[in-house]
C-alpha cells in the first residue's frame, strides 16, 4: 500500500511542476518565445509576496492577490518594452535577451534581499493533512495540485471561450493577418505575458511556502518546468500537467527506491518519454 | 474629395522598389478593379493601403485624412478592410470564430486603444481613437446576414476554417472582412484557383455588399470578371498604373498594351 501513497505524493508534486510550467507553456504557445527567465520571475514574485506579507502583515494568499496585478503590469511593460523587439524569424535574440534578464533579476534580488534563504510562512496550514484510507496527504500539496488544475481550466477557458483568447490564437497563427482584423499583435503579446505573470504569481505562492528560496533558485526550478512543457507537447496546457505529473511520480518512486535517485529518476522519465514520443504527449495539430 | 486616394505612392521591399508613384482613386459607392500580370504590384498596393507596408503619410488619403503612416489595425478600424491574397484564414479558429474575429475589434475603443489615445497627447503619436472615430462598424453585416449569403458556412460553422474547400474558405475570408461593416472592402484575387461556378457564387454576393454601403476594390487576374463588375478599371505593370478607364471605354488592344507592355 505504500506504493499508492508514493504515487499520490508524486502526482501532487507534479501539480507543483505544472504550476511552474503553465506560464512558460502559455507564453510559448502564443508567441513562440522560450522564456529562460521564467524561473527567476517566479522567484521575483515570491519575494514580492514576501514583502507584502511582512510589510502589510497579510496572509500569503491575500498577498498573492495584491502581487498578481503588479506582476501583470510588470509583464506587460517587459513584453512591450523589451521582448516584443526580439521576436522574429530568428529564435536566438529572445533566448539571449531572456537569459540576460535572468541574470539581471538574480542580481537585483541579491542586491535587495541578500543571498539568505527565505520562506513565506503559512502558519498551521503547513503541517495540516488529510487522510483517505492508507494515504495521508498534506493540505498544502493538495492545494497546490488544485491550484494547478484551476489555472489550467482557467487558461483553457480564456483561450477557447473568450474573445481575447480568440485574438491570442489568431495572432499566434498569423500576426500580419491578425493586424488586418484590427488586432495589434504587440498588445496581444503584452497581455499574454501579463497573464503568464499572474500564473507565475500563483506558482510563486507555492514555491515560497513549500520550500526555502533565495535569489538563485530560479534556474533549478525551471528545469522541471521545461521538462514538463516539452514532454507534455509544446503549447498544450493539459499536456504540461501530464508532463509535470510524470516527472513528479518518477521522482517520488525513484526516491522511495533510493533517496539519491529522486532527481535522476525525473530526468530519466523525461528522456524515456521523449524517446517514445519525440513531439511530446499532446503535440499541437497546427505548427 | 475621393473616398480613398493614393498620390505618387511608392513602396519598397528592402532595396527593391515595387511601386513607382501609383495614383488611384475610389469614390463613394464605386467598384474599382485593378488588373495586371503577375508581379505587377497589385498586392503590394493593397498592402500599402492597409498599412501592412507603411510609408509616407500623405501618399494615401482616406476621406481626406493622410493614412499612409498608420498601423494596419488603425486603418481597419477606420473601415478600410482587406480580404488578403491566399485567404489567410486562421487555422486554429473554427469557421465561426474566423468570422467573429473580423468583427470583434471594430470601433477602436478597446483598452489598448484608450491607453494609446491617452499617451498620444504626450508623445505626439497618432491617436487611434480619434482616427477611428468616424466608423463604428455597425450595419448590414452580422453572423446571420453572412450565413444568409453563404449558407454553406452555417453548416460548417464548427469546422476548422482550413478544413473547407477553396471556395468555402474564400467565403469565410470575405465574411470575416464584412463582419466589421467596412466602408471600403479590398479583395485581392478572390477568384484565384476556383472553379467558374464557385467564382460566380462568390461574385453573386457583390451587389449585396454594395447595397450595404461598402465601396469595393477588386484585384483580379481574370480580366473578363473585372470588366463585368467594375465601374472603373486600372491596369498595372511593373509597379505603375498603365491604363485607367471605364470598361465600356477601353478596348482589348488598350488592355493588351497596358498589361504586357507596348507591343500591342
Ligand atoms: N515580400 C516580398 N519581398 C520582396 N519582394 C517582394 C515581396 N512581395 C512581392 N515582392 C515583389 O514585388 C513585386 C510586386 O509583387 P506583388 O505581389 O505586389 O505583385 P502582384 O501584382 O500582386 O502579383 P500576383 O498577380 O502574382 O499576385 C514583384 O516583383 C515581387 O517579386
Ligand atoms: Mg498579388
Amino acid at each position: 500500500m505504500i506504493w499508492i501513497d508514493t504515487i499520490v505524493q508524486g502526482v501532487l508534486l507534479g501539480g507543483l511542476y505544472a504550476l511552474f510550467a503553465a506560464g512558460l507553456s502559455l507564453v510559448f504557445g502564443i508567441m513562440r518565445l522560450v522564456n529562460l527567465a521564467h524561473g527567476d520571475l517566479i522567484v521575483m514574485a515570491a519575494y514580492l509576496i514576501l514583502v507584502v506579507v511582512s510589510v502589510l502583515g497579510l496572509n500569503p494568499f491575500v498577498a498573492a492577490v495584491i502581487a498578481a496585478p503588479i506582476m501583470f503590469v510588470f509583464g506587460w511593460i517587459l513584453q512591450k518594452g523589451v521582448l516584443n523587439r526580439t521576436l522574429g524569424e530568428d529564435i536566438l535574440p529572445p533566448l539571449l535577451v531572456t537569459f540576460g534578464l535572468s541574470v539581471v533579476i538574480q542580481n537585483a534580488l541579491l542586491e535587495g534581499f541578500s543571498a539568505d534563504s527565505q520562506r513565506i510562512s503559512m502558519g498551521p496550514l503547513e503541517t495540516a493533512s488529510v487522510s483517505a484510507g492508507p494515504v495521508t496527504v498534506g493540505l498544502l500539496p493538495l492545494l497546490t495540485f488544485a491550484s494547478a488544475i484551476l489555472v489550467i481550466v482557467g487558461l483553457n477557458w480564456i483561450f477557447y471561450r473568450t474573445s481575447i483568447g480568440r485574438a491570442y490564437r489568431a495572432t499566434s497563427d498569423d500576426p500580419v493577418t491578425a493586424s488586418l482584423m484590427g488586432i495589434r499583435p504587440d498588445r496581444v503579446f503584452a497581455s499574454a505575458m501579463g497573464l503568464a505573470l499572474i500564473v507565475v504569481t500563483i506558482a510563486a505562492l507555492y514555491l515560497g511556502t513549500r520550500s526555502n528560496f533565495d535569489p538563485y533558485v530560479g534556474p533549478a526550478r525551471l528545469i522541471y518546468a521545461f521538462e514538463a512543457v516539452i514532454i507534455g507537447g509544446l503549447g498544450s496546457l493539459w499536456g504540461t500537467l501530464a508532463g509535470g505529473v510524470i516527472i513528479g511520480v518518477a521522482q517520488t518512486v525513484g526516491a522511495s527506491i533510493n533517496p539519491e535517485w529522486q532527481i535522476l529518476a525525473g530526468h530519466v522519465a523525461f528522456l524515456v518519454v521523449l524517446l517514445i514520443r519525440p513531439r511530446g504527449l499532446f503535440p499541437r495539430a497546427v505548427d | 474629395m475621393a473616398l480613398l486616394e493614393t498620390k505618387g505612392l511608392t513602396a519598397h521591399y528592402g532595396d527593391f522598389q515595387a511601386l513607382f508613384g501609383v495614383d488611384i482613386r475610389l469614390e463613394q459607392g464605386e467598384t474599382v478593379a485593378i488588373i495586371g500580370a503577375n508581379g505587377a504590384g497589385k498586392t503590394t498596393l493593397m498592402r500599402a493601403i492597409t498599412g501592412v507596408l507603411r510609408g509616407q503619410a500623405d501618399q494615401i488619403r482616406h476621406k481626406g485624412t493622410a493614412i499612409g503612416h498608420l498601423m494596419p489595425d488603425t486603418i481597419m478600424k477606420r473601415g478600410v478592410v482587406m480580404v488578403p491574397e491566399g485567404r489567410k484564414l486562421f487555422p486554429s479558429l473554427t469557421v465561426e470564430e474566423n468570422l467573429l474575429i473580423g468583427g470583434q475589434h471594430k470601433g477602436g475603443r478597446d483598452l489598448g486603444d484608450r491607453i494609446d489615445s491617452f499617451l498620444s497627447r504626450f508623445t505626439g503619436a497618432p491617436d487611434p481613437m480619434a482616427l477611428a472615430a468616424g466608423h463604428d462598424g455597425t450595419g448590414l453585416w452580422t453572423l446571420d446576414t453572412i450565413y444568409e449569403i453563404f449558407p454553406v458556412l452555417k453548416e460548417r460553422r464548427n469546422n476548422p476554417g482550413t478544413a473547407l474547400s477553396g471556395g468555402q474558405q474564400q467565403m469565410v475570408a470575405i465574411g470575416r472582412a464584412l463582419m466589421s461593416n467596412p466602408e471600403i472592402l479590398l479583395c485581392d484575387e478572390i477568384s484565384l484557383g476556383l472553379a467558374p461556378v464557385v467564382i460566380r457564387d462568390i461574385y453573386a454576393a457583390l451587389p449585396r455588399i454594395r447595397e450595404g454601403g461598402t465601396s469595393v476594390i477588386v484585384v483580379e487576374q481574370d480580366i473578363g470578371q473585372a470588366l463585368k463588375v467594375a465601374d472603373r478599371v486600372y491596369c498595372m505593370m511593373e509597379g505603375r498604373v498603365t491604363l485607367e478607364g471605364r470598361p465600356e471605354d477601353i478596348s482589348r488592344d488598350d488592355i493588351h498594351a497596358a498589361y504586357f507592355g507596348a507591343k500591342a
